[in-house]
This record gives C-alpha cells, sequence and structure tokens, in this order.
C-alpha cells in the first residue's frame, strides 16, 4: 500500500523537527508514508516565532506565524508536528478570523487575502481518525509487555482563545493501548518541561526534569512517551538521575509498533543520549 | 520563593502615591480584563515554575492593579514565565496570564525598567536574531549568542557536548530562501 496514490498534506516541520530532533521528523514522514499521506515540506516556511517573538514583540510574533499560512496551498491540510509551533500558528489564525484588521493587515503583508478555509492540523488528529491495528502488517499487537508513561508537557494546556479547539486527552493511551501497550498512571504526564529555561536558567529545569523522570522510574514504567520534540530534548539532556529511562518520540514506537522501520531505526535511536534499542530489541520489535 | 523586603504583607501601600492609570494601560496592551481575577490563587498553585519566581502570577496582577509599576514590571515572575499554559486552562475566569506576561515584558523593555532576568531576555534576543538571518532558529547560533552576550562559555559544557555528540546540535543553520521577506518584518515592527 505503500507505492500506490499517496494523499498529499502540506507539512509544517518546524525549527525543532527540521535540526534537533530529525529522528522525529524522520519517522514522523516514515510513519505517514505508510498510513497512506504523503508529507510535503511547506515551501519556504520560517520560524513560527517560538517562545521568543511572543515574549518580547507581539505584532512580529504574529508576522512570523502568518506568514506561513499565506504559503500553504489552498487545497490541503496544513499538518504541524510540533505542539508549540501548532499553538502558534492556530493562535494567529483565530486571530485572523476574529478581527478584521488583522486581517487587512494580512493582505497588505502578503499580497493576497487570508484563507479562512485553510486547515491547520496537528498530527494528532490524523491519528485519531483512525485504528492503527489495521495499518500493522500482521495484526499483531507487538507492544504486548511494553509500559510506558505518556508524556505530553504544556500540549492540553491552551490559551483562553484555544478553549474550544480539539484536545488530545488521553490519546497516546488509547492509541498505543490498542496497540498492546500498558500506560502506567502518574501525575506528570502534563508538567510542563521547562522549555527555553533549559538554556537561561538550568538550575530551575534541572530538578524539574529530575522530578518528571523519578516519577516515572517510580511507576515501573520501561519507558517515557513524548508528544513534542521540545519536551524530548530536555527530558533527555536535563535529566542528571543515575538510573535511565528511554525517551521515545510517539512516532517512532507507533512506526516499530506497526512491525516498520526496520532499516530506519538505527538512524533514529543513534540521535537519543538514552539507547532505548536494548529495550525495543528485548520486546522483538527489530 | 525569594521574597523581596516590598513584598512584606506588612508594608503598607499608599494608593495615593501609585500609578491608578497602570491598570487600563495593562488591560489595554494584553486585551486582557486582569479585573476579572478573584485573587484565588489557582494560577499560583499550578505554575510550574513558581519557586524560581519573586512573586506568584496573581500577585503581579495585584500589583497591577494597585498601580505599583516599577514593582510589577521589575518583577522575575514575567520573565520566568514560559507560557506553558497551565494557569490560564486552571483560571476559574480564563484569564490569559502568559499574555498579561508578554505584555508586562514589552513594557518593561519600552520603560527601561532593570529587567529581573536579563539571561532570558539575551536569550530572546538571541532566537529573534537567528530567525532575523535565516529565518528558522539556528540553535547552536543562539547558544554562540546567547554566551557571548552573557561572557560565560564554560557553564553548561558538558551538555553543550552531549548534544554535540548526538547531533543535536547542528553545525549548519536550516534557511528560509526569502530571507528579504522575513528581515522585511523586523523593520516594520509597531511594538516595542
Amino acid at each position: 500500500m505503500e507505492k500506490k496514490n499517496l494523499i498529499d498534506l502540506s507539512y509544517y516541520p518546524g525549527c525543532s523537527l527540521k535540526t534537533t530532533s530529525q529522528e522525529n521528523n524522520a519517522s514522523l514522514i516514515y510513519l505517514f508514508k505508510h498510513l497512506g499521506y504523503k508529507l510535503i515540506e511547506l515551501e519556504d516556511w520560517n520560524c513560527c516565532g517560538s517562545s521568543s517573538a511572543h515574549s518580547i514583540d507581539t505584532q512580529l510574533a504574529f508576522d512570523l506565524a502568518s506568514r506561513n499560512f499565506s504559503l500553504a496551498p489552498s487545497d490541503r491540510p496544513l499538518l504541524v508536528a510540533c505542539p508549540s509551533c501548532l499553538l502558534r500558528l492556530r493562535g494567529a489564525y483565530l486571530h485572523l478570523e476574529e478581527r478584521e484588521l488583522a486581517r487587512r493587515h494580512y493582505e497588505k503583508m502578503w499580497g493576497k487575502p487570508f484563507d479562512a478555509k485553510l486547515q491547520i492540523m496537528h498530527f494528532f488528529e490524523f491519528l485519531d481518525q483512525i485504528n492503527l491495528l489495521k495499518y500493522s502488517n500482521d495484526g499483531i499487537r507487538r507492544l504486548e509487555g511494553l509500559k510506558f508513561v505518556p508524556y505530553y508537557g504544556c500540549m492540553l494546556a491552551r490559551p483562553p482563545i484555544m478553549r474550544h479547539e480539539k484536545n488530545y486527552y488521553g490519546l497516546m493511551e488509547k492509541i498505543l493501548s490498542n496497540l498492546g501497550a500498558r500506560a502506567e498512571k502518574w501525575s506528570f504526564s502534563s508538567r510542563c518541561c521547562g522549555t527555553f529555561l533549559t538554556v537561561a536558567r538550568p538550575e530551575v529545569v534541572e530538578p524539574m526534569v529530575n522530578e518528571i523522570i523519578q516519577a516515572a522510574i517510580d511507576t515501573q514504567a520501561d519507558c517515557v512517551v513524548t508528544a513534542c520534540a521540545m519536551c524530548h530534548m530536555n527530558l533527555e539532556v536535563r535529566c542528571s538521575l543515575k538510573e535511565k529511562l528511554p525517551i521515545l518520540h510517539f512516532s517512532e514506537i507507533i512506526s516499530l509498533a506497526l512491525g516498520i522501520g526496520k532499516s530506519e531505526y538505527k538512524g533514529w535511536f543513534s540521535r537519543h543520549l538514552v539507547d532505548p534499542k536494548p529495550l525495543l530489541r528485548a520486546l522483538n520489535l527489530f | 520563593m525569594n521574597s523581596k523586603p516590598n513584598a512584606n504583607p506588612a508594608s503598607i501601600v499608599n494608593l495615593n502615591q501609585t500609578d491608578s492609570g497602570f491598570v487600563a494601560e495593562v488591560i489595554r496592551r494584553s486585551g486582557v480584563d486582569i479585573n476579572k481575577c478573584w485573587h484565588c490563587q489557582t494560577c499560583a498553585g499550578g505554575c510550574p515554575f513558581v519557586r524560581a519566581m519573586d512573586y506568584p502570577p496573581n500577585r503581579v496582577i495585584r500589583m497591577v492593579q494597585l498601580g505599583l509599576r516599577k514593582e510589577a514590571l521589575e518583577s522575575s515572575g514575567i520573565w520566568i514565565c514560559v507560557g506553558c499554559n497551565t494557569c490560564s486552562i486552571q483560571c476559574p475566569n480564563c484569564i490569559d496570564i502568559p499574555v498579561v506576561n508578554d505584555a508586562l515584558r514589552q513594557m518593561a523593555m519600552a520603560e527601561g525598567v532593570v529587567v529581573a532576568e536579563p539571561n532570558i531576555l539575551h536569550f530572546h534576543q538571541a532566537v529573534l536574531q537567528s530567525i532575523q538571518r535565516h529565518g528558522r532558529t539556528h540553535k547552536l547560533e543562539v547558544m554562540m549568542r546567547y554566551k557571548l552576550k552573557k561572557h560565560d562559555w564554560f557553564s553548561d559544557m558538558a551538555v553543550g557536548m552531549k548534544m554535540f555528540t548526538k547531533r543535536k546540535l547542528e553545525l549548519l543553520p536550516s534557511k528560509s530562501k526569502n530571507i528579504a521577506e522575513i528581515r522585511k518584518l523586523f523593520d516594520q515592527k509597531t511594538t516595542a
């Protein structure tokens, strides 16, 4: 099924997936290809503004986010990989929907009207609509025996302007349980990872990350599964506990659960600070 | 929490000497009606970073309401806030506290008051410089610029090296092509 009739989606990887978390990017593109979608990188996209633009210049943050809409072809949805980028892009989109003045500014900046029909969605929204087990090569629940804790970071928390948007509580638990894994209960699934304070205030972030990982270890989970590349990096680089726990991107573990990625996984996992290969090998995932 | 001397609950605020227009200005700039705040402190209880802040979020709101301009704009809390929205999703009145902090930070910069967390400001500036140059953020460059500004090359070296060996700090940036168009955005800034 990989060969025929892939459906085109516009794809916004964001700076993290494009550089520091290429393993997240590669496994996501790979997974979507298997599901029947071709992710076409948005031509000439720019940074959504990240945490910094809105912190010190609200107008610049809005302009940086909205330039990306002006580049998106209107005939297909724009898939966003990073929860943080999604927040910035959807925030700017809703602002444009609500305000005539913002739309006029947009038109002046980009020489075309704002396309209110453009769909901007996180890749979770796609996964939520399908029974992934059907895409497994042989229907086997390969994650049988794997205990994990889901880590959404701040993905589930939304600003008031987005309170009517779709949310993804329990999505990772639902999908991975369907593939055979068991989600352990813990209270840190939506604790913020510290984001950019990891650079400017590492001494604040380190104990926070240690608290998160220690809580995961205490549940006896085998690994943490993350929804966000930034969270993944912080949980890996800021953890100073002696006991290590592998941190997996959601896109990586799903690919392996479907029995795919056997020749690709090495390139993904060589970029992890905590090697997940012994755990995954013990589960016969490759 | 590191309480500042003026955070002493026993100290009396003389409302004749405070800036009564401040709250209206913050509401106008942020577009958020902070007078809806009940001071229930749910935000303070939920904030993962509250221990690193001088004042918890609702206290900064109270200072704004009381017209304590300098105290609010010089607080570290407005810079420590990363915008994770844990507070705003828990707030019973749907107050967008991170957006209020955006406004307060921008006012602090415009008014040239003492920035309580200069390193955080330097970090944001380094990120924006990187976007201005490449259209995207280049993490290695952001780190270099940040360290240069801080005159500190050696702290956190171990983590930097770990990231480098795992190719998490790319040598070359990923770039947008139409840089001229992106740079224009930086020239047209309407907010300071």
